[in-house]
Formats: structure tokens, sequence, C-alpha cells
């Protein structure tokens, strides 16, 4: 594996020491899902990502692949769920090709809180691990410090209170795909609407022991209107100090090309000791 | 002791528009509230693809050599100009090595894919965490400004003329509300056979 390059470390925190706050990471203070169905299982999350009180990306993707019939979804640092989701997603592949078995969703979980206990909470990934495999269908969570969770339903994130008081009063047993898929939706707009962490879409990710589908943009319920006014200026609004346009054609004046002739009388032939 | 992303301050923004794309730049380098250079450019162009790098000056030299060196690199080892996308995931998989010690930077890429022409452009945190945007990408300590200026002004499909005077307008106006960026602007206009270079003219105080 890896590992990750510590040379700006020791500057970093000699500059900490004196008073410097640390950078601040865009972060996912995200509302995820997810539910058990009869013959699946659905995962699904906003689409907001957050630096402190800034929204940083309006339609960011939470869910990410791990392997065909495994998904994930992700809170917490945003750059931390994207590579930690990556790795365990190229590990998996590498084992299932070696060992000639479909990846299962324990192994998947397993590696995840294996690398994640390593690094004692530093990598904050925060993850729903959801899939279905040759042993069943599988719901997990995964904390950053290295523990998990197995439930037929589950929520993490900043919305997921918000997200949990809507399966603790609609969730019943043995939900069909639809119902499963709904419940997940509204949960998710609960934490889309009650939590300033989560926003803008839904999106679902629907995993069946045939295939999975991902839904983006499964619900928008907070499309920009239209502007009534077009804001446009008029061409020559800048003042514009000095100008340079370089075309692609006119690279040649920069640097010249020229094919040597491979011939024997065309070009000078390389001297060679025989 | 103030925070590494405002010791020398500067301001970045990237945009998309009908077949072209545009980034630019302030051109202040301060120290704190003392202006040190007012000709410091924070866009680096390798082959097709533009980079730009707002934060603590030292790094924004060092990532942006750093980037020409794994850049050439590619060019020598596949032969071929580095396209957008792959640039982008580059920039991410360099700054999340260093993900316990970062550079402080917030890097922006824009550039058009070099084979169907699309527009393209994305941002960075430090530690590398990509943001895919279809209208436009801010850095910098003037990020709150333009994010206001950007999310009131853009509009999608726009010709490149209208481009270059919305990211100006958006440029000029954002840093003129913020103490440490300014004095100053370059912007490109990226089109698909053409790129045109600009200087604008700003304020100098």
């Amino acid at each position: 594996m890896p590992g990750f390059d510590f040379s700006n470390y020791n500057r970093n925190a000699a500059l900490h020491a004196r008073g410097v706050p640390l950078p601040k990471a865009t972060s996912t203070g995200t509302t995820i899902v997810g539910c058990i169905f009869d013959g699946g299982v659905v995962i699904a999350a906003d689409t907001r990502a957050t630096s402190g009180p800034i929204v940083a990306d309006k339609n960011c993707e939470k869910l990410h692949y791990i392997s065909p019939n495994i998904w994930c979804a992700g809170a917490g640092t945003a750059a931390d769920t994207e590579f930690t989701t990556a790795l365990i997603s190229s590990q998996l592949e590498l084992h299932s090709l070696s060992t000639g078995r479909k990846p299962r969703v324990v192994t998947c979980m397993t590696l995840l809180k294996q690398h994640l206990f390593r690094y004692q909470g530093h990598i904050g990934a925060y993850l729903v691990v959801a899939g279905v495999d040759p042993t069943g269908t599988h719901l997990f969570t995964v904390h950053a410090h290295g523990s998990t969770d197995k439930l037929p339903y589950v929520t993490m994130g900043s919305g997921s209170l918000a997200a949990m008081s809507v399966f603790e009063t609609q969730w019943k047993p043995k939900m069909t795909q639809d119902e499963a898929v709904e419940l997940c939706s509204q949960a998710i707009q609960s934490g889309i609407f009650n939590d300033l962490g989560s926003g803008s879409n839904v999106d679902v990710a629907v995993i069946t022991g045939e295939k999975t589908v991902l839904k983006r943009g499964y619900v928008r319920p907070n499309e920009r209107s239209q502007k009534l006014k077009s804001y446009i200026f008029p061409k020559g609004t800048t003042a514009v100090l000095n100008e340079k346009i370089i075309r692609k054609e006119d690279l040649g004046n920069y640097v010249s090309v020229h094919e040597l002739s491979t011939t024997e009388e065309g070009g000078d032939k390389m001297e060679v000791d025989t | 002791m103030s925070s590494p992303f405002s010791i020398n301050g500067g301001a970045a923004v990237a945009m998309v528009g009908k077949d072209c794309v545009a980034i630019a730049c302030d051109l202040r380098l301060g120290l704190q509230a003392l202006t040190v250079s007012n000709n410091f450019p924070k866009i680096f162009q390798y082959g097709d693809v533009f980079l730009g790098l707002t934060g603590l000056a030292t790094d924004v030299s060092t990532v942006s050599d750093l980037f020409r060196y794994k850049v050439n690199m590619y060019r020598l080892r596949e032969e071929r100009d580095i396209a957008p996308r792959t640039f982008a995931n580059l920039v991410s998989s360099s700054l999340y090595e260093k993900r316990f010690g970062p550079y402080f930077v917030s890097p922006v890429v824009a550039g058009l894919d070099p084979k169907t022409g699309v527009p393209f452009i994305c941002g960075f945190d430090s530690i590398g965490c990509i943001d895919f945007a279809k209208d436009f990408i801010v850095s910098g300590t003037a990020t709150e400004q333009l994010f206001g200026m950007c999310e009131s002004l853009w509009e999608p499909d726009m010709s490149p003329d209208e481009l270059f005077e919305t990211i100006s307008q958006s440029l000029l106006n954002a840093v003129d509300r913020d103490a440490l960026s300014g004095w100053g602007a370059h912007v490109y206009i990226i089109e698909k056979d053409k790129v045109t270079k600009r200087l604008l003219k700003g304020r100098q105080d």
C-alpha cells in the first residue's frame, strides 16, 4: 500500500505550534442513509459539500463505487472518503482477481475498518457500506476510528439524527424495493431541509442480486429558478492594458518541426562502426 | 498569527462558456498588510492545461514547479500532452499524498478536452478533494466575494467575448472588496485553436 508523505509535516507542525490554525478541508457535513429491503439494499445521500459555513459544491457525488455489487456512501472529510473508498476498491478488485471469487461486503468492511483503525481516526472517513454478494445482502456503517455496525437501516453524518427520526417512525420489516427507495429518499430530504450541513439533491443507489442502479439526482427539490434578467456586460466594459493571442496554427512561429528524411540520399546516415 | 492561506493574499477563478473556458487571477503578493509585489501571477500553463494556484506563496512556487516536472515527465513517457481531466487527477493524488503535511494551496484547473473540445474546470481543497463544477470555481482570500459575484453574473453558454467580460468583472469587483487581493489581473480565454491572455487594468490600492 502506498504510504503518505510527511515531508511537510514538521514545517506545518512548527507553524501550528506558533499559533497558525490548521487548514480547513472540504467536508461533507452530510446526510447518508442505507436500508435493506426484500431482495437487496438501497443507499442514499444528499449532494452538498461544505468548507466551514461556505457551500463549496452544490451537487457533489457522495455515493462511491467499490465493486459492481458493493457501493459506499461517505461522510466526513471529503478527500478521505474519496481516497479511502478508491484504495479499498482497488485492493478488493485485486483480491477478487487472485481468488477468482466475487468480492464480499464483509471483506470490504474489514479492509476499511482495518485501514481506518491503523490511522486512529486521523483519516476522517465515516462510511455506509452496502452490497449484495453470494452470502446475501449486507449493510454496515464504518466509523473513522474503525468501529463497525451491522443493522437493517442506518444513518450517518451531521444529518443522521434527522434521517434516523424518519426511519424510526416509518421503517417496517420486509419492505419492497420501491418502499425502501421512498423511505431512504424521505430520510435524506429530512436531512436536506433540517440539517444545515446537508442540502441540494437526493442520490440513490439500489443494489440487488442482478444489478446495481445509481440514480443520480433521484429527487431535485432545490432547483434554481430561471434568472429574470441577464447581467451580461457589453463588449469593452473591462479596461485591458495588454492583449496577447496565441493561435494553434501560429505555434510554428515559436517552434519549428522538420521531418527528417529516412532515405539514403536525403539525410545524413548515422555513422556506425562495423 | 494568521492562517497560511491568508498571509500572502491572492485570488483565482475559472469559468465555463460555450466551447470555451476562462481562468483568471490577481497579481498581488503581500506579507500580511504590506504589498511586496504587484506582478505575481498565479496561473501556470502546462501544454493546453491551465492551473491557478492561490495560498501560501512559497507553496504556490513549489507546487507549480512540481507539476511542471510531473507534466514534463508525463509528456516524455506518453509522447502526448496531458488532458485536463488527467491533470486534475494528478493534482488530486499529489496533494492527498501529503494528507498529513499539506501544501497550503487551493488549486484551480481549466482546459478543453483535447479530443472532444468539451470545457473542463475543477477546483481542489489543500488535501486534494476535487470539486467538479459545471459553472465556475473560485479560490483564494477573496473566495466569499467571488462566490457572490460569480453566482449572480454567470450564465450558461456564454461566447468567448461575453465570458471575458463576465470573469473580468467578477474578479475585479471581488478583489476590490478584499484588502489582500488585487493590484491588477491576468485573464486567459481558452478556445479550441486559440488562447487569449489579457492584462487587466485594476485598482492599485
